[in-house]
């Protein structure tokens, strides 16, 4: 085994550490159990000291509440301790490496929290007058400029909320350009290995998806899709790097030959931090293409969202960006171009799709972000996500599965299957053994095209110690499962649950709490 | 670089064990002419952490904060106080710098959370089941839309005049492409809502109707015959909140019958933050649960039978159901939906129902004292902490010039009505708890001086 324990203390069973298996508390030390807010709390107890209202009669129109809401209060310190408690019965990059293939776990400065939260940006009403809001206006203009010159486009969309969001912002202005000129077509072709937000987003908008299979080299059949290719196709939507984590070399020959047949192409740019400063998607015929600022842009991803997905767009399409956008005036001061204002102005945008003016939130922290790194340091950090990648590639391959490995390097993310496991092994198997070992599993079973699929993408935040030390554990955890080590079925042994049942909580759904007693009431019923 | 951890030393070794001379080695396949080979030009190098602060102060310099200055600004964002345990809660690492929990064994932390989001929101709404949130308000609106097509197979919504325009904009660019029908019209400035209208409009082809409480302009309708005439005609009603805090003192769509009640959660513990991020809120009756886009989180036991969390019911989504998905969301809003809900819990029943009050109160208070000022008057009988005032002049610049006097005196309607002449005088007023009488009298006098 060649795993780096320095500094890692060896974890053993309870069972071996002197006998003692149950508390009566059901803690452990520091892990702590911790009930839910309606068990600890009532209705009369509040973590909040208001103040008294004035005595007015009241004009709620008859429609006084009188039932009781039903919510659980508690003090200012129960609070703190609850979600305290809470928070450390997760995993977080603030932990360790977070090796989520497509999912970009970089590491969140801080100073990014800080710049969010100035008054400035955190406390302005999205419908102030336009001129008491010229700082906020402009972070939007800068970042949109950044993101133009990183990819090398025509314009910009910034109020998509999040990835597919910004798909749904792309395809949209897809169909309104192809409306614009008459042309009625009803199919998007989607590439096997797509995440699923793709089909899921050309289907919302009412397109047929059609599948392109996939080459033996884990990147797109480009003879299956030209010739796919005629009057009903309204274009195509490429991830690249793709989710095989590799670049899709034939991406400017695709471009061009959808382009010829009158469609448009929409990259999926979930994975460009692969990519950033290395190489500009309009370079490649992209037409449109969405950026995760909550991945290649460091903004966190707070357990779920909030995520922001600005597009990006080519000459073709930019007419047709979404409402409200800002644009620089001849003075100087920069306008919000709006419903009204459109009208004469950008007669062709698609309409609104979100009712204010996107994540700000989100666009203080990239901007910081990339202020902080720079056009040196952005390419740079591309560079050391695909190094860090093909160290875990190389590093790894004798001992697992690497399907693509021989055709060449992966770009930010490395690729390993299930071959080769002990029967009855799979990658489920390895991903909860890793858990005890102190890590985020990777993706898994994702993308659909390789078997029991493990994609390991580190980011360029992790250090070559870090790396070692996710190596050796991976390394110790597909001996076992090669081994057959019948222990990894029944990982994890160590966190706070065991294996969920995700069965039962599908077969007889459980969504919100109710009181005992009415649940009892319920039963004999 | 202060967030790259490799030195030149790393990345050699690095080189030697992948087997590449350089690092170009590796991106051998992006086409050669495509290729980049020095940092894009026209574009700035690092920085200094200092000088990344300095240039983002100034610009934060540039924007008028409404904490620093009467305001009375809401029509779907409102200014709230936010108690400092949330903010200092969310920045925890666990939850900030968590993904999405699809390792339930290490991600209980968020998942409990958003069990508990789930059920204070459900309450509040009046209804039997929440999810996990939406991106926004705005967004939430239209997938209830969209839920209620798949449910009646029918596909004209009828959307009230008092729903908010931006929702209302929303809705419209994706009906454009997904072929739902909608009919709407532009509010009046009247003290009486639209319900009697809806009812009207109701016919067999109606798949929802979408009617926001309060509305756009501050009015409360009672919405019990509304959704008994939605109900009788085999459609779905569909409640919108912008502002739950009106649920502390108002009864529940849910109460009065509504199938679907969405809303915007952004007054509890999120903060203006100049329109996001936001959380949508997402509930339903039981019965259509199997129909609701987005995440939801469940109860579960474990293998040693401890109770704990999963995300369920994903056969309605796009990882799993791809183009036959309920909805293309991934991303939701978990770390905006935490801070609801621990807002919420610092609240309490008796928090949230006493911070109802005073807003009711300051809204009347404020509502008395701008109908004194000469040429004022508030149109609406029913408000809760939003009502509508018809001035003289045209709204849009009498907000400007109270700016300039440094008050944000309100929404105009003219701007969220740019087409609608009749409308260009209607000024919204939202009135919290974080306005004091001060700052009522304040905006009350310079009301009347740029009106002289």
């Amino acid at each position: 085994m060649s795993m780096n324990n320095q500094g890692r203390p060896t974890r053993q069973s309870v069972d071996d550490a002197g006998g003692v298996q149950q508390t009566s508390t059901g803690n452990r030390a520091l892990m702590l159990e911790e009930a839910l807010i309606f068990e600890i709390s009532d209705s009369t107890r509040t973590g909040v000291d208001l103040m008294d209202a004035p005595k007015v009669a009241s004009r709620l129109g008859g429609l006084e509440r009188k039932a009781a809401i039903g919510l659980p209060g508690l003090s200012e310190q129960e609070t703190v301790r609850h979600y305290t408690r809470l928070s450390r019965q997760n995993y977080a990059i603030d932990l360790g490496l977070f090796p989520l293939g497509s999912c970009t776990m970089k590491h969140n400065p801080r100073l990014n929290e800080k710049m969010a939260r100035l008054p400035g940006f955190a406390d302005i009403h999205p419908l102030q007058p336009i001129h008491t809001v010229q700082g906020a206006l402009a972070v939007i203009d800068e970042l949109g400029e950044w993101l133009i010159k990183l990819t090398g486009m025509a314009g910009v969309a910034m109020s998509p909320k999040a990835g597919a969001h910004g798909e749904l912002c792309g395809i949209l202005a897809i169909r309104s350009a192809l409306e614009a000129r008459g042309d009625k077509r009803s199919v998007i072709l989607v590439p096997e290995s797509a995440h699923g937000t793709n089909p899921a987003t050309a289907a919302f908008v009412g397109y047929q998806v059609e599948d392109i299979p996939a080459n033996p080299d884990g990147r797109i059949n480009l003879e299956a899709l030209i010739a796919r290719l005629g009057p009903d196709v309204a274009g195509v939507m490429i991830t690249n790097p793709n989710t095989c984590g590799l670049f899709e070399r034939d991406l400017k020959t695709i471009s061009d030959a959808v382009h010829e047949a009158g469609g448009f192409v929409y990259c999926d740019g979930a994975n460009f931090n692969a990519v950033v400063g290395k190489v500009r998607p309009g370079d490649l015929g992209v037409d449109a293409m969405h950026i995760n600022l909550h991945k290649t842009f460091s903004t966190p991803h707070g357990g779920g969202g909030p995520g922001s997905g600005p597009v990006v767009f080519s000459e073709a399409l930019a007419p047709f960006a979404p409402l409200p956008f800002v644009e620089r005036m001849d003075d100087g001061r920069l306008a919000l171009i709006e419903e009204e204002s459109a009208e004469d102005h950008h007669a062709s945008s698609f309409g609104r799709m979100v009712a204010f003016h996107g994540q700000m939130g989100m666009f203080t922290r990239a901007l910081a972000y990339i202020l902080s790194h720079g056009a040196d340091g952005l390419k740079q950090v591309a560079e050391d996500a695909v190094l860090n990648a093909n160290y875990i590639l190389r590093s790894l391959e004798d001992v697992l599965d690497a399907p693509f490995a021989g055709a060449g390097p992966c770009m930010h993310e490395a690729l390993f299957s299930d071959a080769g496991l002990a029967d009855g092994f799979s990658t489920i198997d390895i991903a909860k053994g890793l858990i005890d070992e102190g890590f985020h599993p990777m993706t898994v079973y994702f993308p659909l095209v390789v078997h029991g699929a493990m994609l390991v993408e580190p980011t360029e935040t992790e250090s070559k110690a870090a790396l070692d030390q996710f190596i050796g554990a991976l390394r110790s955890v597909a001996e076992r499962a090669k081994a057959g080590d019948a222990s990894l079925h029944s990982a994890p042994h160590f966190a706070p649950r065991r294996r969920l049942d995700e069965t039962l909580a599908a077969r007889k759904p459980v969504l919100v709490w109710t009181e005992p007693a009415a649940e009892q009431a319920e039963a004999a019923e | 670089m202060r967030y790259l951890p490799l030195n030149s030393h790393d990345r050699q070794a690095m080189l030697a064990t992948v087997g590449a001379s350089t690092i170009d080695d590796l991106f051998i396949d992006i086409p050669e002419e495509a290729r980049l080979t020095g940092p894009i030009h026209d574009l700035p190098m690092h920085a200094p952490e200092m000088m990344v602060e300095r240039h983002m102060k100034k610009l934060a310099g540039q924007n008028l904060v409404a904490g620093e200055v009467p305001f009375f600004m809401g029509a779907g964002a409102y200014r709230h106080h936010v108690p400092a345990s949330v903010d200092h809660l969310i920045q925890r690492g666990e939850f900030l710098t968590a993904y999405t929990p699809y390792q339930p064994e290490i991600a209980q932390g968020t998942l409990q959370m958003l069990f508990e989001f789930q059920t204070q929101v459900a309450r509040l709404l009046g209804v039997d089941v929440a999810n996990a949130s939406m991106y926004d308000g705005s967004t939430a609106c239209w997938e209830a839309i969209g839920m209620a097509r798949r449910i009646t197979k029918r596909a004209t919504a009828l959307l009230s005049s008092g729903l908010h325009p931006h929702y209302v904009g929303v809705a419209k660019t994706m009906a454009r492409f997904t072929g739902d029908a909608l009919v709407h019209s532009a509010p009046s400035l009247t003290a009486e809502t639209d319900i009697d209208e809806l009812i009207a409009q109701i016919d067999k082809n109606t798949s929802c109707v979408v009617v926001q409480y309060p509305d756009i302009l501050g009015r409360v309708g009672d919405l019990t015959a509304l959704a008994k005439a939605t109900q009788a005609a085999g459609a779905l009603l569909i409640a919108v909140v912008t502002e739950p805090v009106a649920l502390g003192a108002l009864r529940s769509p849910g109460e009065m019958g509504a199938d679907i009640v969405v809303g915007e959660g952004q007054s509890l513990g999120v903060g203006l933050q100049f329109g996001g991020p936001y959380v949508g809120l997402f509930g339903c009756k039981q019965k259509y649960v199997r129909q609701m886009p987005g995440r939801l989180c469940g109860e579960t036991v474990d293998a040693e039978g401890k109770r704990g969390y999963v995300l369920t019911l994903s056969t309605r989504e796009q990882h799993i159901r791809r183009e036959k998905a309920t909805s293309n969301i991934c991303t939701n809003s978990g770390l905006c939906a935490l801070a609801f809900s621990i807002h919420m819990t610092l609240l309490g029943e008796k928090g949230l129902r006493s911070l109802a009050e005073i807003n009711h109160a300051m809204a009347v208070t404020a509502a008395d004292r701008l109908a004194k000022v000469p040429g004022v008057s508030v149109m609406n009988e029913s408000f809760f902490n939003e009502f509508t005032l018809v001035l003289p002049k045209d709204a849009r610049a009498i907000v400007r010039e109270l700016a300039d006097r440094q008050i944000l005196g309100g929404v105009s309607l003219g701007r969220l009505y740019p087409d609608e002449d009749e409308l260009s005088h209607g000024l919204i007023v939202a009135v919290t708890e974080t306005a004091t009488v001060e700052d009522i009298e304040a905006f009350a006098a310079a009301l009347q001086e740029v009106l002289a």
